[in-house]
């Protein structure tokens, strides 16, 4: 074999004409979709959109670095207040305050990255965790931020071009979406991601290769933040009104729900689990509005279940599907995925 | 006072965990492109002193010079980047990456992408790009060199024992080193696998100039490659010497070779 190797290809996103053809038929797809899909659709894709950011960001700490955060709903929240904040208090324009929004974020990530040189496993969970609640107390508390009462997000413009409808916010959501998941891809695949990795395979091995763990583990945290930080400064125009209660701590586990069920070190599994999760958390919010079964569920759930009702079916259920997802394929749906490609390749046979 | 230049030195190392002393006032000097070998019997301190060399364990005592600088205290990345490059006695590779990624981590201090460049590349002219594709190149030898073609693009984590060692090796020769740390390199080697190590470790010594300091518990390759020998038993050094010296040593004949 002295047939010179095309290294570029090792490291190429589209390296057949095959894959060009399905990377463009899924940008047109995206492109037209909004046209086409009824207002509830649209909006439940930029739900989706934003969850990928946050599970392609949290993946890049838990999956790739092998570290921890139950904190992540701090995150999105200091990058939904900051660029709402930044807007209304500094009056920078929109896109200049997603970053400030993501940029303050990712110092936290720092910050809280520096704990994690010392602690591991559990003991970084609960210190995570506690970060995450921390946040959701300070901001609930301050008057600047709104208090208990929360802040409206304020009216969004890119230049002169103002975004109103779910269908306008969709175009820069889901573009920033798709630009954040190349990215995070194109890392993973160069000397920055090799490090995370490395940290989470051996990390005396890393080390002892001339990786610096102080600083690739600080960044991971602020990397991962980072993509939190844009996701929430996202939702607050989603929402169009932020509170601290959009960013329990609940929603710190839902993160770390939406990773492993996509599947851990897997950019594409990120995109599934985003997506998927989000479908089910959406869909089981409206679960009473089932013909038959709905009322049925309404009845069970009042007559078995304390007062809060219908939260607590769609709460088992979708706890009942990550449990199974987890036991049966480990890998999450980026498994799936995997063994289904593999049945097309071989099928019929 | 005229000091000698010296390549490596240690002087009077010692560390101690709990109580026992793991190594005990070692010392030894290490000739520019030679190969020196550590023996002893099994928990004598062998691992213990790559450990310090590696700055993963700091010892109590003693001076351990490399190229005119006493690196105790240093951080391991630091050592790395001076050209000290190691392998594990229980493999420690990255188990999920494939064998061309585990060396290309190797390339790790010789690379610039960062994570703005690496984020962004799109196409073959961008930095990233160029920097990936330079590097591969360059692990594209070794691992000719090391005939690991086979094992190119698989996950190291389900290859057999004694390729993830070469991968170990490959990795270590990855980061050019000018002194490399071989911790039992032949451990789980069948003999034809042993022969070609040995003829590898004297082409890493004569073709690429690269210093070694080897522990190993196979006599045969200890004695056809090794330029001098230091025992060790206890964390104590019992001798110092040729190959042909130290086979004659009683105590050293005792301790270690006595069941031949
Ligand atoms: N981190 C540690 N904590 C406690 N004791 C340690 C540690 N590292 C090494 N030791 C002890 O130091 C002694 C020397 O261990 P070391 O691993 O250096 O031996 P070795 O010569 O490499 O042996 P082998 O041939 O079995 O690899 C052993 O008694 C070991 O238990
Ligand atoms: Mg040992």
């Amino acid at each position: 074999m002295d047939m010179k190797r095309d290294y570029y290809e090792d490291i190429q996103l589209l390296d057949s004409r095959i894959l060009w053809f399905w990377f463009i038929m899924l940008v047109a797809s995206l492109a037209i979709f909004p046209f086409l899909a009824p207002n509830y659709y649209i909006y439940m894709a930029n739900y989706m959109a934003i969850h990928v950011i946050v599970t392609v960001g949290l993946n890049i700490l838990v999956g790739y670095t092998g570290q921890i955060s139950l904190g992540h709903a701090g995150f999105f929240a200091i990058g939904a207040y900051g660029t709402v904040l930044s807007m209304t208090a500094l009056h920078l324009p929109f896109p200049i305050a997603l970053l400030a929004g993501a940029f303050i974020a990712a110092f936290f990530g720092f910050i809280l990255g520096l704990p994690a040189l010392r602690l591991e496993g559990p003991y970084l969970a609960i210190a995570t965790l506690g970060f995450g609640m921390a946040i959701t107390q300070v901001i609930g508390r301050w008057q600047v931020f709104g208090g208990r009462m929360g802040i409206e997000a304020p009216d969004l413009s890119i230049g002169s071009y103002i975004l109103e409808s779910d269908r306008q916010l969709y175009f820069l959501i889901v573009t920033v979406a798709f630009l954040l998941t190349l990215a995070a891809r194109n890392l993973m695949k160069t000397r920055v991601g090799r490090a995370f990795i490395a940290i989470r395979d051996s990390d005396i091995a890393a080390e002892t290769m001339g990786v610096n763990l102080t600083f690739y583990k600080t960044l991971a945290f602020a990397v991962s933040a980072f993509y939190a930080g844009i996701a929430g400064g996202l939702m607050a125009f989603l929402l169009g009104f932020i509170n601290p209660s959009s960013f329990n701590f609940i929603l710190s586990i839902y993160f770390l729900a939406f990773v492993i069920v996509g599947g851990l070190g897997s950019i594409f599994g990120s995109i599934m689990g985003g997506v998927f999760m989000t479908w089910l958390m959406l869909t089981l919010d409206k679960v009473q509005e089932l013909p038959y079964l709905g009322s049925i569920l309404i009845t069970f759930s009042e007559r078995w279940m304390n007062l809060t009702g219908l939260p607590n079916i769609a709460s088992i259920i979708f706890g009942l599907i990550v449990v199974l997802l987890v036991v049966f394929e480990p890998l999450g749906l980026y498994g799936f995925w995997i063994r289904t490609k593999i049945y097309w390749k071989t099928w019929p046979f | 006072m005229p000091t000698t230049y010296q390549f490596f030195n240690i002087e009077n190392l010692s560390i101690s965990f709990g109580g026992l002393m793991a190594v005990d006032k070692v010392g030894f000097v290490v000739e520019q492109g030679s190969i020196f070998s550590i023996i002893g019997p099994n928990g004598a301190g062998k691992t213990t002193i790559f450990n310090c060399i590696s700055g993963l364990y700091r010892p109590d005592s003693g001076k351990i010079n490399f190229s005119g600088e006493d690196i105790i205290g240093l951080k391991p990345h630091t050592i790395a980047r001076l050209g000290i490059a190691r392998t594990f006695q229980n493999i420690e590779l990255f188990s999920r990456m494939t064998t061309m990624e585990n060396l290309m981590l190797g390339r790790h201090i010789h690379m610039k992408t960062g994570i703005w460049s690496g984020a962004t590349f799109y196409r073959r002219g961008s930095r990233a790009a160029q920097d990936e594709i330079k590097h591969r190149e360059h692990v594209e030898e070794i691992i000719d060199l090391l005939d690991l073609q086979a094992a190119r693009n698989q996950f190291v984590g389900g290859l057999p024992y004694g390729t993830q060692k070469l991968i170990e090796l490959g990795r270590a020769l990855a980061l050019e080193p000018k002194l490399l740390l071989l911790d039992e390199p032949s451990a789980g080697m069948n003999s034809e696998e042993k022969q070609d190590l040995i003829f590898w470790i004297k082409d890493i010594q004569d073709e690429l100039g690269v210093t070694i300091l080897l522990i190993e518990h196979d006599m045969k390759l200890i004695m056809d490659i090794s330029d001098r020998i230091l025992a060790i038993n206890f964390g104590k050094p019992i001798m110092e010497g040729t190959p042909a010296e130290v086979q004659k040593h009683p105590e050293v004949l005792k301790a270690y070779l006595g069941e031949d």
